[in-house]
């Protein structure tokens, strides 16, 4: 398929510890369409970030990609080394962290640091560099840009310095942009006006980009496709309406009935997942939310669930789809799908 | 920027008579005087002496009169080296001080600072061992055993070097090397801690993530972040080593200002102390103020009083 711009095959990624190994990504497998905004989400520690850093092969010691293959652009990727990683880093795939406080450099002006991107992936004289840094800065609404891209990083409030972050990130054009939890180191109004640039740039840049959070809230703001983790898993993948309409994983559910609704009451609990996210260094064997699980059976414990395909680009990995399973109110019974 | 300065040389003021009053008055509580000897000196010459020299005033006149001096730079007559000046005690000895000490800073620089760079780069390999082995023992053992190493090892039994003076050229290897090492291994140490602290900054993988080549993400992101902790150390260091270490001096029979020193505290030469502590004093707050004046290049953050 052409329009494939990342297709991501059985990812592990395990970190080794003098206490034993984490294994923080666990078999992630996923396709994503050129243009298209995808949503990872799940709770902290259920793999979304070190998939990121997997994808844009910027684990660092003493983590390593143990298995799987990353074919971005119709290159596989996986056994690139970092030099040729680091000429498409910035140019090709870009990524954005979640503090925007600490991931500019303090000591470098924004222009210093913008222009250096630049000239990285470009050869571009340094005037007309920096041309392209101010307009960046325009793009993601930092006025005056000509004045302030003198400015360091210490004069810029949060919100200003993760518009730096998306300007550079975007400033070389890359295909793919990844987003770790940009707005979650924001206040409210802020994280509406980086979702608001973020659609944008995708729109007038044509930018895919895949966005990492926990707050369901943003993604439905912005994606398209969602991949629902756990466990370093995926759970679930499917359409935004797929995902909170038609939730079909106990893990997805009970993330979206933690959420607080417009039609509740001030009364009304929120309800919980209760437990906590497992320890990757000893995973438990079978599903891994099965220890949280309220629908959890005895098989769940045991062996890990295939991949049921519920709908038109929508699987769940859950035996509750299995056709011998009890039925559960709302969790329709679905086929084995091929793996992805 | 000049409101800060004016401040800063206001309290530069002060400190120094704070630091000149204090020397004074321990200096004149240690029993005897500048011209006590083994051999009793009769009371009259003792008495004319200290008529001519103005000792025979209470202590707070004779610190006015001293001030007085030092407001047009003199610093009196030397008590003990009859007819020498402590200016020219100083001009005479403070070149060979200075020129060890340069050499010690020059070298703590270009090598204590890479070495720190190299070992947190190699992280827990041998290297960084062995590296961070040499840096303790350069941190614990004191210089002076580590002079007097030198001089068996490499002057005594090895003949490379001489074993005083800096007649000759080779002689300077011997201070330099003591003179540096304990600074040396500390420089190393602090920039390795710091390097090591900086590359697990956030924009350090920003830097990664777009695309920086691995040598400029060290060899400029890192290394910038990782100098304004070692510069911190560096100012006050040079000016000490500079003013020369009167241990290493003595050792190796060095005529520089370390030795006139300790050599004046034993002769209770009044002024000779007032003015080495003076000459240190002032040497020293001002390589404090370079140092702050060098942060302001290093990191932009840190700005002085009023500007914008």
């Amino acid at each position: 398929m052409s329009d494939t711009i990342l297709e991501v095959n059985g990812l592990q990624t395990s970190f080794y510890t003098h206490l034993g190994e984490v294994q923080a990504v666990r078999g992630l497998s996923f396709k994503m369409k050129k243009g298209d905004i995808l949503g990872i989400v799940g709770e902290s520690g259920s793999g979304k970030s070190v998939s990121a850093l997997s994808l844009m092969k910027l684990i660092d010691f003493p983590g390593r990609i143990k298995a799987g293959s990353i074919v971005f652009d119709k290159k596989d990727i996986t056994n690139y080394s970092n030099t040729k990683m680091s000429d498409m880093r910035g140019n090709d795939m870009a990524m954005i962290f979640q503090d925007p406080m600490t991931s500019l450099n303090p000591v470098f002006s924004i222009k210093s640091q913008m222009v250096e991107v630049i000239r990285r992936h470009r050869k571009v004289n340094r005037r007309d560099a920096l041309k392209v840094a101010v307009e960046m800065l325009h793009l993601v609404g930092i006025p005056e840009p000509e004045k302030r891209i003198h400015a360091y990083p210490h004069q810029f409030s949060g919100g200003m310095r993760q518009r730096v972050m998306i300007a550079t990130a975007l400033s070389c054009n890359p295909k793919l942009l990844i987003a770790d939890e940009p707005t979650t180191a924001l206040d409210v109004t802020i994280q509406a006006q980086i979702i608001d640039i973020m659609k944008h740039v995708s729109k007038e840049l044509h930018t895919s980009i895949i966005l990492i959070t926990h707050d369901l809230g943003v993604i439905a703001e912005l994606c398209s496709r969602i991949i629902v983790m756990y466990g370093g898993m995926a759970m679930e993948k499917g359409n935004i309406d797929d995902i909170f309409y038609r939730p079909s994983h106990p893990y997805t559910r009970g993330l979206l009935q933690s959420l607080p609704r417009m039609d509740s009451h001030a009364k009304d609990r929120l309800i919980p997942i209760k437990g906590s996210p497992p320890d990757l260094m000893k995973p438990p064997s079978g599903c891994p939310f099965s220890p949280r699980c309220p629908h959890a059976m005895n098989i769940c414990r045991e062996e890990a669930a295939p991949t049921f395909k519920v709908g038109e680009g929508h699987t769940s990995v859950c035996w509750l789809l299995h056709k011998d399973a009890p039925a559960v109110e709302g969790y329709a019974k679905g086929e084995v799908a091929d793996a992805e | 920027m000049r409101s800060y300065f004016l401040k800063r040389v206001v309290s530069m003021f002060i400190t120094i008579l704070l630091i000149t009053a204090l020397t004074f008055t321990m200096m004149h509580s240690i029993p005897g005087g500048p011209f006590t000897r083994e051999k009793a000196v009769p009371d009259e010459i003792l008495r004319r002496l200290n008529e001519k020299y103005n000792l025979d005033q209470p202590v707070f006149i004779q610190y006015l009169d001293y001030m007085k001096g030092l407001l047009t730079f003199d610093l009196g007559p030397s008590y003990s080296k009859i007819g020498t000046s402590v200016n020219d005690l100083i001009v005479g000895g403070f070149p060979a001080s200075a020129k060890i000490g340069l050499l010690a800073s020059i070298l703590i620089i270009i090598v204590g600072i890479p070495i720190g760079v190299i070992s947190a780069l190699k992280q827990n390999k041998p290297i960084d061992y062995v590296v961070m082995f040499m840096a303790t023992l350069g941190i614990t053992v004191p210089s002076f055993v580590v002079a007097t190493l030198i001089i068996y090892f490499f002057a005594g039994k090895l003949g490379w070097i001489p074993s005083f003076g800096i007649t000759n050229p080779l002689g300077y290897i011997g201070p330099v090397i003591a003179l540096s090492g304990y600074s040396l291994s500390f420089i190393s140490r602090l920039t390795r801690s710091s390097m090591l602290e900086v590359l697990r900054q956030d924009y350090i993988r920003t830097a990664r993530a777009n695309g920086i080549r691995e040598w400029s993400v060290l060899g400029k992101h890192a290394i910038k972040n990782a100098l304004i902790p070692v510069v911190t150390y560096l100012g006050p260091m040079i000016a000490a080593i500079l003013t020369g270490s009167f241990v290493i001096e003595k050792i190796f029979a060095i005529p520089g200002l370390g030795k006139y020193y300790v050599d004046s505290v034993n002769n209770r030469d009044y002024t000779t102390i007032m003015g080495v502590t003076v000459f240190y004093a002032v040497f020293y707050i001002v390589m404090v103020l370079l140092v702050d004046l060098a942060y302001t290049i290093i990191d932009p953050r840190i700005k002085f009083g009023s500007e914008k």
